[in-house]
C-alpha cells in the first residue's frame, strides 16, 4: 500500500506529505516512522508535497509536536485534516 | 554493504591527503582581485579566489580574515598557492602560514610594482607551480584521511524525512572509521539547541556548544529589527512546507545521525582533537559556511537539499543529495546522490546511507560533482563587523 503521508514519531500531531498532493476528502495511508506503525486519515484541503497535515484537532495555543518536539504554537485553530503551515503556526522563538 | 578501507588522494608534505589538486591564486585583499584573476587567466589549471575584504579589519574579525585565508591555502585539495596583496607585510602573514604545511607557496605584493608587473612575476611562478601539481599522482589513502563536512540547504521536510538523515546514517557509519567530520550553522540550531547541547561527547564540549549558540541568540535579538522570520526560515523553506525555525532545527540536526561532538571550533578553525565529529561556529549561509569548513581543512563536502540549493566551493568538493523527487526532476542536473526512493519506501535509510557513501568515494577518487561540472566556485569571507 502506497505512502501518502509520514508521521516521524508517534507523538506527533501532524504528517508530512509525500507524495505530489492530497486533495480535498482523500483517505490518506499514514505511515510512522518511530515503531513501523501505520494509521488513516481523511484530508480536509488540497496539501502539497512537503507539506504537514493536523492528525488532530488543534486549537489557538496548542504547540504542535514533530520529530516529537515542540515546533511552534498554532495561533489559528485547526481541525483534523487541515493544512498546516505559515497561517496557523508560528515560531515560540524570536 | 562493506565500506571500502581506502580512496584514491593526493597525499601531502605534512601527512594529509587531498581530493582535488588545485593550484590556486589567492588575493589577500579585495583590490588585488583583478591581479589575481589576471594570473589566473594567463595560466590554464589555476584558478583565483575573488573575495570582497582585507582591508581595514581590525580584531576578531582581522584574525578570522588570516585564519580563512591561510586555512584555504593550507587544505590539502590545494597542491601550491600564489599569494598577491596590496602590502607585503599581510601578504607575508599568509605566505608564512601556508608555508607551514610544506607545501610550495609564493607571494607577490602591488605596490611599487603595479598590476602589470605583478602580474608577469606572478604568471611565471604560477606556470611553475602548475606544471609541477600536474605530475602529482592520485595514490591509495585510509578511509580515516576524508575530513568531510557537512551543512544543508534550500531545506524543506523532504530533508528532515530523509536527505538530512541519509548524512546522519553515513556518519554513524563512516565516525568508527577514524574520519574527521563537522556540522555548523549555528542560527539554524534555534529550536533545538537544547536537544543538541546533549549530543556533546564532554560536559565541556556541551557547555561550549550553548555558550556559543547564547552568544549568537543574543546577537541575533539585538540586531534584528523584530525577528527572523524573513530569513529563518527562507521564502524557499516555506514553500517546501516548513512553517518555522524550529521544525528547521530539528531537521537540521538530522544529519549527525547518533554521533556525539567532541569539540566546538571556531569559524574556520582547524580542529585539533583528532578524529570524530566537531561542531563549528557558522552562519547558516551555504556559501558562507562551506568556505570557513575548507579553511578549516575539510576535503569533501555533503550539502542536502530540498527544494534544490546549488551552492559549489572552489576547493572543496560539494555534493549534493536529496530526497524531494520534485527537484531530481526539475533540476536534476544539481544533484549527484538521489534518495527520493525513500519518500516511496521504495528505499530504506541504511541503503541511502550506503548510496551516499559510494557517491561520496566516488566523488574523493576524483569524479566531478554537478557543482564542480557546473563552475559553481563560491567563496564567500564571513565579516565579523564594519571594517575600521
Amino acid at each position: 500500500m502506497a505512502t501518502d503521508i509520514i508521521i516521524h514519531d508517534k507523538k506527533d500531531n501532524v504528517g508530512v506529505v509525500v507524495i505530489e498532493k492530497i486533495t480535498p476528502k482523500q483517505d490518506c495511508n499514514c505511515w510512522i516512522m518511530e515503531d513501523d506503525g501505520s494509521t488513516n486519515i481523511q484530508s480536509m484541503d488540497e496539501i502539497p508535497l512537503g507539506h504537514k497535515i493536523a492528525m488532530i484537532d488543534l486549537k489557538e495555543g496548542d504547540t504542535i509536536l514533530k520529530y516529537g518536539h515542540d515546533i511552534g504554537k498554532v495561533v489559528k485553530s485547526i481541525k483534523k485534516g487541515e493544512h498546516v503551515h505559515v497561517h496557523n503556526v508560528k515560531t515560540k522563538k524570536w | 554493504m562493506e565500506i571500502p578501507k581506502s580512496f584514491l588522494g593526493y597525499k601531502r608534505e605534512n601527512g594529509r591527503a587531498g581530493t582535488r589538486n588545485h593550484v590556486i591564486i589567492l588575493p589577500v585583499d579585495d583590490i588585488s582581485n583583478a591581479c589575481a584573476e589576471a594570473v589566473a587567466n594567463n595560466i590554464k589549471g589555476t584558478i583565483a579566489l575573488p573575495h570582497s575584504y582585507g582591508r581595514l579589519q581590525f580584531g576578531a574579525d582581522l584574525e578570522l580574515h588570516f585564519r580563512t585565508m591561510i586555512g584555504t591555502g593550507s587544505n590539502p585539495n590545494v597542491a601550491a598557492v600564489i599569494v598577491i596583496g596590496i602590502e607585503p607585510k599581510w601578504t607575508k602573514r599568509i605566505v608564512d602560514g601556508i608555508a607551514k604545511t610544506g607545501k610550495p607557496v609564493e607571494g607577490f605584493h602591488i605596490e611599487r610594482t603595479g598590476d602589470i608587473g605583478t602580474v608577469m612575476k606572478a604568471s611565471k611562478k604560477a606556470q611553475e607551480f602548475v606544471m609541477w601539481a600536474s605530475e602529482k599522482q592520485r595514490e591509495e589513502c585510509p578511509i580515516s584521511d576524508l575530513w568531510i563536512s557537512v551543512k544543508c540547504g534550500e531545506s524543506d521536510t523532504t530533508s528532515g524525512l530523509a536527505s538530512n538523515p541519509t548524512v546522519g546514517n553515513l556518519m554513524d557509519k563512516l565516525e568508527p572509521l577514524g574520519v574527521h567530520l563537522c556540522f555548523g550553522e549555528t542560527s539554524e540550531l534555534t529550536g533545538a539547541e537544547k536537544v543538541c547541547a546533549t549530543r556533546g561527547a564532554t560536559k565541556e564540549a556541551s557547555d561550549k556548544f550553548m555558550k556559543t549558540w547564547s552568544a549568537y541568540n543574543d546577537f541575533i535579538l539585538k540586531e534584528a529589527t523584530n525577528d527572523l522570520s524573513e530569513s529563518q526560515p527562507t521564502a524557499g523553506n516555506i514553500a517546501g512546507g516548513l512553517t518555522t525555525i524550529e521544525e528547521k532545527a530539528f531537521g537540521n540536526f538530522q544529519k549527525i545521525g547518533n554521533c556525539k561532538f567532541i569539540d566546538v571550533l571556531e569559524p574556520a578553525e582547524e580542529p585539533k582533537k583528532g578524529k570524530g565529529l566537531y561542531f563549528m561556529d557558522t552562519s547558516s549561509a551555504a556559501a558562507e559556511c562551506v568556505t570557513l569548513q575548507a579553511a578549516a581543512g575539510f576535503n569533501i563536502h555533503l550539502f542536502p537539499t530540498g527544494q534544490g540549493n546549488i551552492v559549489g566551493n572552489p576547493i572543496e568538493p560539494v555534493l549534493k543529495l536529496t530526497a524531494n523527487p520534485l527537484t531530481v526532476k526539475s533540476m536534476g542536473e544539481h544533484i549527484d546522490c538521489d534518495v527520493s526512493k525513500i519518500l516511496s519506501r521504495e528505499m530504506n535509510l541504511s541503503e541511502a546511507g550506503d548510496k551516499l557513501i559510494e557517491t561520496t568515494l566516488r566523488v574523493a577518487n576524483g569524479r566531478l560533482t554537478c557543482a564542480e561540472a557546473l563552475g559553481h566556485k563560491e567563496f564567500v569571507m564571513t565579516k565579523l563587523y564594519r571594517s575600521a
